[in-house]
């Protein structure tokens, strides 16, 4: 196994999941099955190889920048419209930091 | 009862407006009724959208009545996959966490397509965050592809495929990451098109994997999808990676002309073909060569590679793009929660599918302490090597063609049990993504059992017209 239920839970502690027990005996199986197929990768040998994190093309270094202007943005109705609790035009959440 | 769509293109339609034959509004109005008629059998739209629809077609008529110019999409019924925002018109991501989120603001492909006068008629279903190659993935149950109801129309943009096959509507916008376009373009016998990476504004697009995600047109003819790029396309300034490149006139360059046309053929991409695909993906290439292209073998050596890449990369940059679905600012929190670690935990674990609580958890393992080098960094070396194989290929060759998908369209259910072999099955659309060439699918026939098969088009980066030319001259050749 390249992954075991401990890993899971320490990984799912990491990404904020609340996995259920039997979601982590599920989850150690379809991810030791991915990690053994993603194995191949090393067969390669990359060592002169740079790392390409995205598509890029040609463009002026100052391309993307633009003029600094003022313009709408969503108004704090706007803003707080999905949240599920909300309060003053704040979000809302459980309390952080006991007194 | 047939559609009212039935036999109209992009450019039939504002004929049409433009000689008095029908309104917009009459054309809305009536494709509407079919939609909510025809909705049932495929589950392809989840929301549908009258009052936006009926608002813009009568836009469109009073231009018209004006004299104005109702622009190039005027009165045409589109579809918008629901991991596209549209203001004040509910926008799902296929997802229960999302179930009651409204958009305050239009991505950009929708603020152009409606200003060229479109007829947005309503939201399709997806797989939930685009994660998905059956529509199976979905909160709200899968899409059953209208060529045949007992089979899966292909995924993630299910719905828009669908939706453009079922005739509910003329063309439509799906994103592709990794073939999210193409392989239920080809599942559903319609053309879909993945532009070149940053030549569609990804400005409200819901991110799965940032490097990797686009916005491309579904359309019945190349022609229709080709139409519709050329409206998205363009710099924006909301989106720092959309490109500067002008846009040229797509349409003008389907001049049916291929002669002298070189075109390869990766021999990696027809190893472990259904030999159903492989036979009528051969006739296709048999049919180039009579329009007077040139076919030689190619290599694309690292195309093994590319599932394994993919699956870090793409996951790695979802799991980051996921981490914002909390339970503070979108719609829903889990109840009864009394801490915020809670909050979270509880919210993304009630949430979430299988699948992207899969991705997550895979994207986050790839990302930890220890294995950021071995996994990510390896993968995005091995990213290079494949968009190195492209590049060698492009200095001999004007144009790809290969598969899209190794087998067509399969029953609901089937490999919904397999994440692997359903993540294996994406192999010949990912190399495409991972280089951020133009690819797109266009039909190719069908199989004894009536399955249609698509071929697919890549060019070099930004060489869409190219693309296109060679897919619909194929495409009136077959017809």
């Amino acid at each position: 196994m390249k992954i075991s239920e401990q890993d899971v839970r320490r990984v799912a502690d990491l990404a904020n999941l609340a996995l259920r027990e039997d979601e982590v005996a599920r989850m150690a199986r379809d991810l030791d099955g991915i990690l053994s197929h993603i194995d191949k990768l090393n067969e390669l040998d990359t060592a002169n190889v740079e790392p390409m994190a995205q598509v890029l093309f040609d463009a002026e270094e100052t391309a993307t920048l633009r003029e600094d202007r003022e313009r709408p943005s969503l108004t704090n109705a706007e803003a707080v419209a999905n949240a599920p609790v909300t309060g003053g035009g704040y979000y809302k959440v459980p309390r952080v930091i006991e007194r | 009862m047939s559609s009212p769509l039935h036999g109209l293109t992009i450019d039939s339609i504002r004929a049409g407006l433009l000689a008095k034959k029908f309104s917009a509004e009459e054309l809305a109005r009536q494709s509407l009724a079919y939609a909510y008629a025809e909705n049932p059998k495929t589950n392809a739209y989840l929301t549908l959208s009258p009052e936006r629809a009926l608002s813009a077609a009568q836009a469109v008529d009073s231009k018209i009545a004006n004299g104005e110019d109702p622009g190039p999409l005027a009165g045409v019924p589109i579809a918008v996959k629901d991991v596209i925002l549209t203001r004040g018109l509910r926008t799902t991501c296929g997802s229960k966490l999302l179930a009651n989120y409204v958009p305050p603001y239009d991505a950009t492909a929708v603020i152009r397509l409606e200003q060229a006068g479109g007829v947005i008629l309503g939201k399709t279903n997806c797989d939930e965050f685009a994660m998905g190659s059956s529509n199976e993935n979905s909160a709200f149950g899968p899409v059953r592809n209208p060529v045949a109801l007992d089979r899966v129309p292909g995924g993630s943009s299910g719905g828009s495929a669908a939706a453009v096959a079922q005739e509910t509507a003329v063309v439509s916008l799906g994103s592709d990451t990794g073939g999210s376009v193409r392989q239920p373009a080809s599942f559903c016998g319609i053309n879909g098109v993945t532009p070149t990476y940053g030549r569609v504004s990804r400005y409200g697009l819901t991110a799965f994997a940032s490097s990797l995600d686009h916005i491309g047109p579904f359309g019945k003819t190349t022609r229709d999808a080709a139409r519709l790029l050329h409206v998205i396309a363009g710099r924006d300034e909301m989106d720092s990676t959309s490109a500067f490149a002008p846009v040229p006139d797509y349409p003008a360059a389907l001049d049916g002309n291929l002669r002298g046309v070189k075109i390869g053929l990766p021999r990696e991409y027809f190893d472990g073909l259904a030999s159903e695909t492989g036979d009528l993906v051969m006739t296709a290439v048999g049919a180039l060569k009579n329009l007077g292209c040139e076919v030689r073998d190619i290599q694309l050596p690292h195309t093994p590679y590319a599932v394994a890449a993919y699956y870090i990369i793409a996951t790695a940059e979802a799991s980051a793009n996921l981490a914002r679905y909390d339970g503070v600012r979108y719609t829903t929190r889990s109840s009864g929660v009394n801490t915020l670690s809670d909050m979270y935990r509880m919210t993304r674990d009630e949430g979430f599918g299988d699948e992207c609580k899969r991705r997550i958890m895979l994207g986050t393992y790839v990302l930890s302490a220890g294995y950021y080098d071995a996994y990510y960094l390896q993968a995005q070396k091995v990213r290079h090597l494949i968009a190195r194989d492209f590049a060698e290929a492009f200095e001999q060759v004007d144009a790809i063609v290969a598969p899209v998908s190794p087998f067509p369209a399969f029953k609901l259910g089937e490999k919904v049990k397999d994440p692997i072999s359903m993540y294996l099955s994406d192999i010949y659309t990912i190399t495409g993504s991972l280089a951020g060439i133009p690819c797109m699918s266009v039909p190719c026939g069908r199989t004894a059992e009536g399955l249609p098969v698509g071929l697919q088009v890549l060019t070099r980066h930004f060489d869409e017209s190219t693309m296109f030319r060679i897919a619909d001259a194929y495409e009136k050749a077959s017809h």
